[in-house]
């Protein structure tokens, strides 16, 4: 894929930013491709329906914004409502099957995944739910490299929490590999 | 040393490329969308040795930076809109006793409070003509984060080689959003030190006398030379004076020591220009958008190009008018009522055929609003 265009979007608290920085970071960083990551300011950064953008490209990248996502993730029904209608055609709408009860078909690839449920049966942490959303992502896609991701979060996680992390990836990533296109 | 490369927020890469440049004082009074530079600089400048003041306002922060600088430290404050405007007084101050520093201004919408998580363009006129008074002022703008680092060091330079203040005119767009920043490897970029006097202690320093080439040596306040500084004309001791003759020589002195290098200080990148019929203007995170537009349209072969500003103040006049020469239109592209555009139209030889496309309402503008306008200049219709 030339250029990926996500939408990570959620309540303020569910890690929806920190996620999409990971992933942008992880494909700079560690792939040596070109990436922006921008957020919504002010009241949606507390509570209601937040939103991160975040483009991924080998080129270089001008207009930062996205309009129309390949990939779209959705962690509440706010979220849902608010930025579903934006999806690609054809594109991936990801969402997690506890926050979220879809209401119509798109023309997307609609993936509805137990990813808090799951994180909380083996971890029982909510704090690394994003980072099964992020594991998810790489198992259907191949937006980025686990390998990248997990780099990014040594550097950005204190050490203890660091296997927490690794095991909260993995359990996205089987979640999402049944998908993977 | 290697290059590193970082994933950052704009206002990051203008603390790196502060740090760079040598910054060593740091005053400042936090405001959105401005904040993630002093919050990193707090962190950074005790590890190397400098200092960091949160002040208790914009107004004290300007005038520590002042006494700061004139001690012999590079100095920074950041701010946005409402910042801008208190700090505007000790601005004519430093322009006035030939102070460098430099000055961040991380636009939102305004007037007064505005719109203050959201993009705005509209302090253009404000660092031109914000404090009272002739003067001259030198102002750069950035539209990604490597252009941010590049400016940033450029200001710092500016503000030793022209002894002035410098503003650097980023905006809420490029100041949140990350993306990659490679960082110079030290040396790979030339830094400007402070010039200091070689006249020794207890001889008599005169620190408004010009060398031959026309530069002022500074003698950091406090260390070997006595002399005063104020907002006052002065005579080339710093003391106050409203002899006709030094008030007429100083006032043209600190216009013309900008305005006459306006070259030297020009800074810009062109897109596309050589064959290009519509041209747009643009500079900070409107360019992007500019930048994108273009680049599609090219595909389709229409022959559009960008010019985008890096300094705004003083204006390119020049450059402007040579690049639009042979355009059928020009298009400034930008997030306020026109700011820019009213130079462009003072600046170019066929005024009417320059046209605004601009967004107002905190959203940056898009490609697609670009488009519109320009397939209604083209005649085509949106």
């Amino acid at each position: 894929m030339r250029r990926t265009r996500l939408v990570f979007s959620g309540s303020g608290g569910q890690g929806v930013i920190t996620a999409a920085i990971i992933l942008a970071e992880a494909a700079v960083i560690h792939e040596g491709k070109n990436a922006t990551q921008s957020q919504s300011y002010g009241a949606a950064a507390r509570g209601g329906a937040t939103r991160s953008d975040v483009i991924i490209s080998e080129r270089e990248i001008d207009f930062p914004v996205v309009t129309q996502p390949n990939i779209l993730v959705c962690l509440t029904q706010d979220a849902y409502t608010s930025f579903g209608p934006e999806i690609r055609p054809a594109g991936i709408l990801l969402t997690d099957s506890k926050f979220v009860e879809t209401t119509k078909k798109v023309d997307a690839r609609q993936i509805e995944l137990p990813m808090y449920e799951k994180v909380m049966e083996e971890i029982g942490k909510p704090i690394v739910f994003n980072i099964c959303v992020l594991g998810a992502l790489i198992g259907i896609s191949d937006v980025v490299n686990a390998d990248s991701v997990m780099k990014v979060i040594g550097e950005r996680v204190p050490k203890d929490f660091i296997d927490l992390n690794k095991k909260a990836l993995n359990i996205g990533i089987e979640l999402g590999l049944p998908y993977r296109m | 040393m290697e290059r590193t490369t970082k994933f950052v927020q704009g206002n990051e890469a203008c603390v790196e490329g502060a740090l760079y440049a040598g910054v060593n004082f740091y005053a400042g009074y936090p405001i959105t969308p401005s904040t993630e530079i002093a919050e990193a600089l707090s962190g950074r400048l005790p590890e190397i040795g400098g200092k960091f003041i949160q002040m208790e306002d914009e107004i004290a922060s300007m005038c520590a930076i002042i006494g700061a600088s004139l001690t012999g430290h590079k100095v920074l404050t950041a701010t946005s809109g409402p910042g801008f405007s208190l700090k505007q007084e000790a601005i004519g101050y430093a322009c006035m006793a030939e102070i460098p520093c430099v000055i961040a201004n991380v636009q939102r919408g305004g007037p007064s409070t505005g719109n203050p998580t959201h993009v705005g363009q509209g302090d253009i006129n404000q660092a031109r003509w914000g404090t009272h008074g002739d003067h001259a002022i030198i102002a750069l703008t950035a539209s990604n984060h490597q252009d941010v680092f590049a400016m940033t060091v450029e200001a710092f330079n500016m503000a030793e080689t022209y002894r002035t203040p410098v503003v650097l005119l980023f905006d809420e767009v490029v100041g949140h959003m990350r993306e990659k920043l490679v960082i110079p490897a030290p040396g790979e970029v030339e830094i400007v030190d402070r010039l200091r006097t070689s006249v020794p202690k207890g001889v008599d320093y005169r620190p408004y006398l010009p060398r031959e080439d026309g530069r002022l040596p500074m003698s950091d306040f406090g260390d070997k030379h006595r002399y005063n500084v104020t907002g006052l004309y002065h005579d080339m001791w710093g003391f106050p004076s409203a002899n006709p003759k030094i008030v007429n020589e100083l006032l043209r002195h600190l216009v013309d020591k900008i305005e006459n290098n306006v070259d030297s200080i020009t800074r810009y990148k062109e897109y596309f220009l050589d064959d290009a019929q519509y041209i747009l203007i643009s500079y900070g995170s409107s360019a992007r958008s500019a930048i994108h537009m273009a680049k599609n349209r090219r595909e389709k072969n229409e022959k559009i190009g960008v010019l985008e500003l890096q300094s705004i103040w003083p204006f390119p006049s020049e450059l402007v008018r040579e690049k639009c020469a042979n355009a059928k239109a020009v298009v400034v592209v930008e997030m306020n009522m026109g700011q820019v555009l009213a130079q462009v139209k003072a600046a170019v030889d066929e005024p009417n055929k320059v046209f605004l496309a601009n967004r107002i309402d905190g959203k940056l503008i898009t490609p697609t609003d670009i488009k519109g306008l320009l397939r209604v200049i083209q005649g085509r219709g949106i």
